[in-house]
């Protein structure tokens, strides 16, 4: 009985003592390998040679070898300079949708805490209202509405991801409005304006930063997801989702490759995306994790 | 009860302000869309239908007056119940919803309590070994299916189970050229199995690593330190302290939910040819048939709102605290 009790307190005692001097140097490590992992299949996606993607007959449905990583598809075109494209395609409307996204999310949530409790109400409800209707429903009307193409991805995008964020940023927010600090600056005669530049964006860009790179999985999936219904780019725009719904029809015939690797590749990225965001989530809010 | 008649009565005014306001947003953005609507109709057969034939299709379709009084007239007819016709399917909106729910209530519902009874498992057996190698292996998969695309998901099943061992049927919800009597439930099972699986995985990382954080919570309090201290241990100190506590938000989590369920669905219909909501929700998108696609998102709207109230409905049964704080709750 009483081993037990000591083993509870060793461990808090161990693991308050050991944990903080180590997790920041592994932390750096894990987010310094996936940044490098990312780097290189954008890298891959830009510097490869688009000469592979011509249509070679002669080379069709060629499983993976080192000449082609990934194999090649019905046309002879090489999957492996296909998918590093289409993945760099996927990557930047995400990219455009979240980052539109985070900054509907930061000004929503800002105003939230400025404007007082009746715009606070507006913009909850309007958070509320967003959160409503699911995220592939609503991509999907916007993408239709768009007539397809980049554009509607990247508005469907910013459109249905900032609720979440706009929360986080609305409660930071709040309890900054209530600091003295601020309390102090508004007696002065600081304008909201000024006190939104000066005292909350500098203490908010922390968490935004952080929410914006955990914006990009999801916003790279979402997109996938809509290209792979078809409602998003053309066929000639070789996006990853379009990639995989076109190996969709292949599937029957046993080339596992068209489908396997493309996601596979797909899952890699999003997954340095995460790992980036949460592993500096840690190193940005040290201070929560040395309480652990 | 009063308090229960003013949540009842606050939860409708709430429905009604969010339908209100998602079919203005909804009909807004379509009558700014560029896509013709009697182009989308017609379709390939473009170069045969003149513009006198185009004209009639407008009329038709009260596409010839202002969308002001197209708005007014969606919503009158709405609130009797007809939500007008599909353009693809012919039939009226309400009807081809309602059909196609009950395929993919099935799968929805399978897949709602099979990621939700896994993911819990999972979530408590992680947070029970907490540092050791099965936590470290649940929380890695959980991650990894968390940036996993669920159609990719779908499309991996499709190709082990039934291109390769050729267990279970490739698509659609029951066999092809069979008399829709002869279809038994079996049959409807077997072709629901893999779209099924396919959901539920994508669900699954949410619970257990929410599961698993509520538990670890719970196992660094006081009481259990104490329950540890009197010699508890294993499943005994999970069944007496840990369940009840985390068995709540669990299931509010998984109701709360229902707007990724439903996403999720489209997905996996739409790779298994599944003839639920989520398949009809894509070939209106990309078919351009406005009335299913405004149907389609006050319906999944109405689901989504479903699963959030009944998140609260259940909380408000289970925990007293929060009857009395109905007003400050929102504003925390």
């Amino acid at each position: 009985m009483t081993r037990v009790m000591f083993d509870s307190v060793a461990r808090l005692q161990t693991r308050s003592a050991v944990y903080p001097i180590d997790y920041k140097r592994r932390s750096l490590l894990i987010l310094l390998t996936a940044a490098a992992l990312l780097m290189m299949l954008i890298m891959a996606g830009w510097l490869t040679n688009p000469d592979a993607l011509s249509v070679q007959l002669d080379q069709r449905n060629l499983p993976p070898s080192f000449q082609h990583l990934f194999g090649t598809d019905w046309l002879g075109r090489d999957m492996f300079v296909r998918v590093m494209k289409g993945l760099l395609l996927s990557i930047q409307t995400g990219l455009a949708g979240a980052v539109c996204s985070a900054m509907i999310a930061a000004v929503l949530g800002i105003a939230s805490a400025l404007f007082g409790r009746q715009a606070d109400r507006i913009i909850t409800w309007l958070t509320d209202l967003f959160l409503s209707v699911p995220h592939l429903v609503a991509l999907i009307l916007v993408a239709f509405v768009c007539g397809g193409g980049m554009k509607g991805i990247v508005i469907g995008i910013a459109l249905t991801h900032w609720p979440a964020l706009a929360r986080l940023i609305r409660a930071e927010a709040m309890q900054l409005m209530a600091a003295q600090y601020v309390q102090v600056s508004r007696r002065l005669g600081r304008s909201l304006f000024w006190i939104a530049r000066r005292h909350m964006l500098p203490h908010l860009l922390p968490q935004l930063t952080v929410g914006l790179i955990l914006l990009f999985p999801h916003a790279i999936l979402h997109e996938a997801a809509v290209t792979f219904i078809g409602l998003g780019l053309p066929p000639h725009q070789p996006a990853i989702g379009i990639i995989l719904s076109e190996s969709m029809r292949y599937l029957s015939s046993g080339m596992w490759w068209l489908a396997v690797l493309p996601g596979a590749a797909l899952l890699a990225a999003v997954r340095a995306f995460d790992v980036i965001g949460s592993h500096t989530k840690r190193l940005l809010d040290s201070q929560q994790y040395e309480r652990l | 009860m009063p308090g229960w008649l003013k949540f009842a009565f606050g939860k409708s005014v709430r429905l009604a302000a969010l339908l209100a306001a998602v079919s203005i947003i909804t009909f807004v953005l379509i009558s700014f869309s560029p896509v013709d609507p009697v182009r989308a109709y017609i379709g390939a057969d473009m170069m045969t239908v003149g513009a006198e034939q185009r004209l009639d299709i407008a009329v038709y379709w009260g596409l010839d007056q202002p969308p002001l009084e197209r708005f007014l007239k969606w919503v009158s007819s709405m609130i009797q119940g007809d939500f007008g016709s599909s353009m693809i399917y012919r039939e009226p909106v309400a009807g081809v919803i309602a059909e196609r729910f009950w395929y993919s209530l099935s799968l929805m519902a399978a897949a709602w309590l099979l990621s939700g009874l896994i993911g819990f498992a999972a979530g408590s057996a992680a947070a029970m070994n907490r540092g050791g190698w099965l936590d470290r292996v649940i929380q890695w998969v959980c991650y990894t299916i968390a940036s996993t695309p669920s159609f990719w998901i779908g499309m991996l099943l499709l190709m082990v189970f039934a291109v390769w061992l050729g267990w279970l049927p490739a698509g659609l919800g029951v066999p092809a050229g069979v008399a829709a009597e002869q279809v038994t439930i079996a049959d409807r099972i077997r072709h629901m199995v893999l779209p099924a699986a396919a959901l539920s995985i994508a669900g699954i990382s949410a619970v257990a690593l929410h599961t698993r954080q509520k538990l670890i919570d719970i196992l660094d309090s006081d009481f259990v330190l104490y329950a540890r201290a009197k010699g508890e241990r294993g499943w005994q100190l999970y069944r007496n302290h840990g369940l009840r506590n985390i068995a709540l938000p669990a299931m509010t989590l998984q109701l709360a939910s229902f707007s990724e369920l439903f996403g999720g669905a489209v997905l996996a219909e739409q790779v298994f040819t599944y003839p639920g909501l989520g398949h009809a929700t894509v070939e209106a998108g990309l078919r351009g048939d406005v009335p299913l696609l405004m149907g389609l998102v006050l319906f999944s709207t109405l689901f989504v709102f479903t699963g959030n109230t009944a998140a609260d409905v259940l909380y408000r049964l289970v925990d007293p605290r929060i009857r009395g704080h109905e007003n400050d709750s929102r504003n925390v």
